[in-house]
């Protein structure tokens, strides 16, 4: 299943995104390796860092669209994450917040586990069952470029969007640092900046 | 404060002025047959963004992510419903310190046919103590809008999740006792 799909380093497609957020755009990077490689692709206050909760980017994102419907907001969400919460994914659809994208990061397994196999390493496809919960604007990211020109839509045209990329084995450079409290402190004073603004305090 | 048709209190009338009183204008809930007063009342005030969540913990986590962005939330939910939710109160709202709201109407007490409510209501106190979470239980309909206000109050103060229990003494409408106006 979608084997003509590459298979892309994760930590470059964050960097791809990252690149592109040019008004202060939230972002929040699921447990472990999607928060990691947001971290190593630079910190920047508007991303929220999320330690634990597993499953939970999606929805924290979804209220942070919800609270600024003004602000872009990106979830970044590996695929033994989003397995947890995949009921989120109707909620968005039928209340389609304009600003809301969701980034999918497969490789089809529990990387930081020990690299179990999850369900997409069998049958489950997740750009299908995406458009199933009735997310229209759904897509894999075929090769990098693919990504980062999905991304530029994103952010320039109505989402909700979802993308899924199917990423290498590859492991992060280093860990975000365990800080949740900070990191919240952080990303709520951001948050609390007109976007576009330029906010960078950290 | 008017009573409805079956002579019944309106118990959920003071919880909305307090939450509009606190700028809580974002409900997420899990349906719940007692709550039905309640979440029929946001869905149909236009102050309130309400709509169901397909999993307590997703609209925790929804609750959160508003509160963090500047929108004040709570989550309406059930007993049961409460008892999925151990994680995300201890490792997102207690340990990143986010006013997470919680209200919990509390079945499998008082005559609840239930048995898993039964259980889980056993549950809900000791894990809300153990993961040292402001909790308040609601009884009386004219302490009802006290007790919601102050407890949003204290949380969003101390930047800390709080839970309020909606007990039966409350939402099952005994009569004379619920409604002061009733009594007058």
């Amino acid at each position: 299943m979608n084997s003509h799909l590459k298979r892309m380093s994760r930590f470059d497609l964050t960097c791809r995104l990252v690149e592109q957020l040019k008004h202060d755009e939230a972002v929040i990077g699921g447990i472990g390796n999607s928060n990691f490689d947001l971290w190593n692709a630079g910190p920047r206050p508007q991303n929220f860092y999320m330690l634990g909760s597993m499953g939970l980017a999606v929805p924290i994102a979804l209220g942070v669209a919800l609270a600024q419907p003004e602000r872009r907001v990106f979830a970044l969400e590996g695929d033994g994450s989003l397995l947890m919460q995949l009921g989120a994914l109707a909620t968005i659809a039928n209340l389609k917040p304009r600003n809301l994208a969701i980034m999918v990061w497969d490789n089809a397994m529990y990387q930081i586990t020990g690299a179990q196999p999850t369900a997409s390493a069998g049958r489950a496809d997740f750009v299908a069952i995406a458009r199933g919960a009735g997310l229209e604007q759904s897509a894999w990211a075929a090769d990098e470029e693919d990504f980062t020109a999905l991304v530029a839509r994103s952010l320039s045209e109505d989402g909700p969007w979802f993308v899924a990329a199917k990423i290498d084995g590859s492991a992060p450079k280093g860990q975000t640092p365990r800080e949740p409290a900070i990191i919240k402190d952080r990303f709520t004073r951001a948050m609390a900046q007109k976007p576009g603004d330029g906010y960078g305090g950290l | 404060m008017p009573d409805n048709p079956n002579g019944q209190s309106s118990w959920h009338e003071p919880i909305i002025r307090a939450l509009k009183e606190n700028e809580v204008r974002l409900a997420v809930y899990v349906p719940d047959n007692v709550l039905r007063p309640l979440i029929g009342a946001v869905d149909a005030d236009a102050y309130f963004t309400a709509f169901a969540a397909a999993r307590e913990e997703e609209a925790v986590g929804i609750i959160c992510g508003a509160a963090m962005a500047g929108l004040r939330g709570i989550v309406l939910m059930q007993t049961s419903g409460f008892a999925t939710l151990a994680n995300v109160i201890a490792s997102l709202a207690v340990a990143a310190q986010i006013p997470a709201l919680l209200m919990v109407s509390e079945r499998g007490k008082l005559g609840d046919f239930q048995i898993a409510q039964a259980i889980t209501a056993r549950a809900m106190r000791p894990i809300l103590q153990s993961l040292g979470v402001e909790h308040h239980t609601i009884t009386r309909v004219d302490e009802a809008e006290f007790i919601t206000g102050r407890t949003i109050t204290q949380a969003y103060k101390t930047q800390a999740p709080a839970a309020l229990i909606l007990s039966p003494l409350l939402t099952r409408n005994l009569p004379g006792r619920q409604n002061p106006s009733a009594s007058s």
